[in-house]
């Protein structure tokens, strides 16, 4: 765990007593059950906005309180341990475009109301089903913006599309030119294709050449975060599990064969929090950001995998039913694995940065 | 199991061969190619269409849906190699085997091996006929890897038992007609203790409550015994020979979900294959992602290794006469090896292989998507993959617990 100065510590445990309380897994079952694709309650959305949460990384002076990526990472952990369903993951990515992008003015009339939870943001640029940031059609001309954006997160609730074009990214608000088609996915949160067709687009012109880089390596350690939540949550559930159930006249725990495997994930999960923290911290000191975030994400991919798979094994039959919660850990895993940045392509970007 | 008389000659082989592909031609409707066993699932009812249960009645006469079964119950009579035969001429037809189901995966060979000549008479045929949908009753819910620590008691009432207790996990509950169960008919020794009845599901007493799963089915009951009387000849083997009799079913369940055969052809295509479509490629046809690319290859040539392991053991275990505890081996590594296959496919599709519903997902990506899912139970049923290692490590490698 990283040393928090005390500021974190009140936000990470402000965060975990909403989470517990107010937010568990039955409110995402209720979710699920409205069968909305939009797929968050905004009631919770609006007052996690209110505790301050959708402006964490968002400078004073357009509203937010500039803690930074550490303290955002510490609140989606939070949250991605009760899989609460909202659309802060992605509004904190997208408002980081703006604050790295944007001008005076965009800044000014966005990132206020993006902090306060009136506007919600999201980030739409993979055109495939794969990640792969190189591969882009969308195009902007005399202020237009064409293409088709595919699986975009959380974009039933946004008001605002942070978009990547050819040359650089643009603002496009929800309205003409916009259109919705969702794509439900096994984690039954808001996924859609999205096609802009000549819809107003306003370029992000500052943050030079990098800034699509940087705002992914963004998403890349905020989802890494959340899978981190979600990881500790799978792994304490299963830990008190085989404390509980007996079998041959013995609690599972005494096995040794179980005994260790919980020792290799606990191990697994430690590297992991380590992975996810550094690329958190290497975003707010703004040094060594490309390779931390690909650590994290990679780090992130491989022990959420291993952990929803033993998750469901350990518990036996009951780990299989709907009633039980691990089931949905590894459906949204898969989701958040294959987002910004598969194990394969954040391998062969790690060997790419590394020189190799 | 009657002892195989083997095909004398190549010509005799070629004989059968034909006769199969004009049975085929006789009475495989054309509109079932390409479909797979909708009574051998166990994740939803059958509603058969006309065709299905011409077909179903065609293959049953002939008792060629259990082709080395004995003729006097029902069964092929047929020798191995002639059932490889049915096999590879099905295949070739697009075909499917219209008899399946837990009565041919495994009761149905135990109790040509531990039933009297009664109830193979009355049992055996209409599992050949692939009329009677059969339903596993061991697992209990403090009985799970732990399954001799049953609780449900058979209590004997003269001239039948009455059963008390409740089952789970019981696949097809809902819609099988009969179940094998493994109850208690003794308290006083564990293993010693446990009796193999078969119970009638509308007897009363008997009620089934569907649970949901993961994959979104379900496939699986609670399966609650309220004072349902079992007459008396639904006793298999020795009151108390139900541990052995239950243990010997669990091979037959082990190997048929690691089954070689039947895999090799769920596996369907070859991962690269459909990577092919999904993914980039190069100047060569080759794989643009060079670590996919590598894991696909990795996977490939296991999986490939598997089946060599599987047909080795099979011919291996022939002449100890059927399953044996090589099965725990090749069920552990079969049901990690579908899974990872499963875990490949959505590494290869994206997102586009997360689809839960939708016009923008194919059949066939969808219903990989809840396989994926369902899969996660193959590593738990029949014997966990940790059971599995216990098995092998103890009785197999003779390591002992530390006293
Ligand atoms: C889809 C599905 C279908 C099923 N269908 C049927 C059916 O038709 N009929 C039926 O009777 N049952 C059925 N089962 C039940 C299945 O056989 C049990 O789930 C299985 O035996 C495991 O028992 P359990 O669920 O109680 O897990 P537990 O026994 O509680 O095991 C939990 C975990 O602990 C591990 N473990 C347990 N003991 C040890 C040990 N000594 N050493 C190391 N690890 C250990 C297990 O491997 C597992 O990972 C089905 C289950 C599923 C998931």
């Amino acid at each position: 765990m990283a040393v928090l100065n005390e500021e974190q510590e009140m936000l990470r445990d402000m965060a975990r007593d909403w989470a517990v309380n107010e937010s568990p897994v039955t409110e995402f079952r209720k979710v699920r059950a409205s069968g909305e694709p939009e797929a968050f309650n905004r009631d919770a959305y609006a007052t996690m906005a209110q505790m301050g949460w959708a402006g964490v990384i968002i400078p004073e002076e357009h509203g937010g309180s500039d803690f930074g990526f550490l303290s955002a990472g510490l609140v989606v952990e939070e949250l991605g341990k009760t899989l609460t369903a909202s659309p802060l993951v992605m509004n904190t990515v997208a408002a980081s475009a703006i604050v790295l992008g944007g001008s005076d003015e965009q800044k000014a009339r966005w990132l206020p109301r993006l902090a306060s939870g009136e506007a919600i943001a999201t980030l739409a640029v993979d055109e495939g089903p794969s990640h792969d940031p190189a591969k882009i059609e969308t195009s902007v001309s005399d202020g237009k913006l064409s293409g088709t954006k595919a699986f975009v997160h959380e974009a039933h609730g946004a008001d605002l599309f942070v978009v990547a074009a050819k040359d650089g990214l643009y603002l496009v608000e929800k309205g003409d030119g916009v259109a919705l088609t969702t794509r439900k996915l096994t984690d039954q949160r808001s996924h859609a294709d999205v096609t802009f067709d000549g819809a107003a687009a306003e370029k992000l012109a500052n943050g030079g050449d990098s800034l699509l880089d940087d705002v992914l390596d963004r998403a890349r350690v905020l989802t890494a975060a959340e899978m981190l939540g979600m990881a500790q949550q799978v792994f304490d559930d299963t830990l008190d599990y085989l404390k509980q159930r007996v079998q041959f006249n013995q609690v599972l725990a005494s096995f040794q064969a179980l005994q260790h495997r919980m020792a290799d994930l606990f191990a697994d999960l430690a590297q992991m929090r380590s992975a996810v923290e550094a690329g958190l911290q290497a975003v707010d000191a703004g040094f060594g950001v490309a390779r931390a975030a690909t650590i994290a994400k990679t780090e992130a991919n491989r022990v959420m995998h291993t952990m929803a798979n033993e998750g469901i094994q350990l518990h036996g039959g009951i780990g299989m039913t709907d009633e039980y919660d691990v089931g949905f850990y590894l459906k949204r895993a898969r989701v958040l694995e294959q987002s910004f940045g598969s194990s394969s392509w954040l391998k062969d970007r790690f060997s790419k940065l590394s020189g190799y | 199991m009657a002892t195989q008389i083997e095909p004398a000659t190549q010509t005799d082989e070629d004989a059968f061969r034909a006769e199969v592909q004009q049975f085929l031609a006789d009475n495989f409707p054309a509109e079932l190619k390409g479909q797979s066993n909708a009574l051998a699932g166990v994740d939803g009812p059958t509603n058969e269409t006309p065709a299905q249960t011409k077909w179903r009645e065609a293959v049953g006469a002939r008792g060629w849906g259990t082709p080395t079964w004995p003729k006097e119950y029902g069964g092929g009579g047929l020798t191995k190699a002639q059932a490889k035969i049915i096999d590879q001429e099905f295949a070739k037809a697009g075909a499917y085997n219209p008899i399946g189901g837990m009565g041919v995966m495994m009761f149905g060979p135990t109790l040509l091996e531990y039933g009297n000549e009664a109830q193979k008479q009355e049992h055996i045929p209409p599992i050949c006929r692939g009329e009677i949908r059969w339903c596993q009753g061991y697992s209990e819910p403090n009985a799970g890897s732990d399954l001799a620590n049953l609780q449900t008691f058979a209590e004997d009432k003269g001239d039948h038992y009455l059963v008390n207790g409740q089952k789970t996990w019981t696949s097809g509950g809902q819609w099988a007609d009969k179940c094998f169960a493994i109850v208690r008919t003794d308290k006083s020794d564990k293993h010693k203790g446990i009796s193999f009845m078969l119970i009638d599901m509308d007897t009363p007493g008997v009620e089934v409550r569907p649970i949901t799963m993961i994959s979104g089915t379900s496939p699986f009951c609670e399966t609650f015994f309220t004072d349902v009387k079992v007459p008396k000849e639904n006793l298999v083997g020795e009151e108390g020979q139900g541990w052995t009799i239950g243990k010997r079913l669990l091979q037959h369940e082990r190997t048929n979900i690691s089954g070689g055969g039947s895999l090799a052809r769920l596996m369907g295509q070859s991962l690269g294959d459909i990577a092919k479509k999904y993914q980039p490629t190069g100047a060569d046809g080759e794989l643009a992602d060079a670590v996919l690319r590598d894991k696909i290859a990795d996977f490939e040539i296991r999986w490939n290794s598997f089946l060599l392991t599987a047909r080795r053991a099979m011919e291996e275990s022939k002449a100890a006469g059927g399953v044996s505890e090589i099965s725990s081996v090749l069920k552990k590594l079969g049901t990690k090896l579908s899974q990872e296959r499963s875990e490949l496919l959505i590494e290869i599709r994206g997102l586009q292989g997360l689809g839960w519903e939708g016009d923008g997902f194919s059949d066939g990506e969808l219903g990989a998507v809840r396989a994926w899912l369902f899969g996660k139970a193959t590593t738990i049923y029949g014997g966990s993959t940790e059971i599995q290692n216990n098995i092998i490590a103890k009785r197999v490698l003779g390591m002992l617990d530390h006293q």
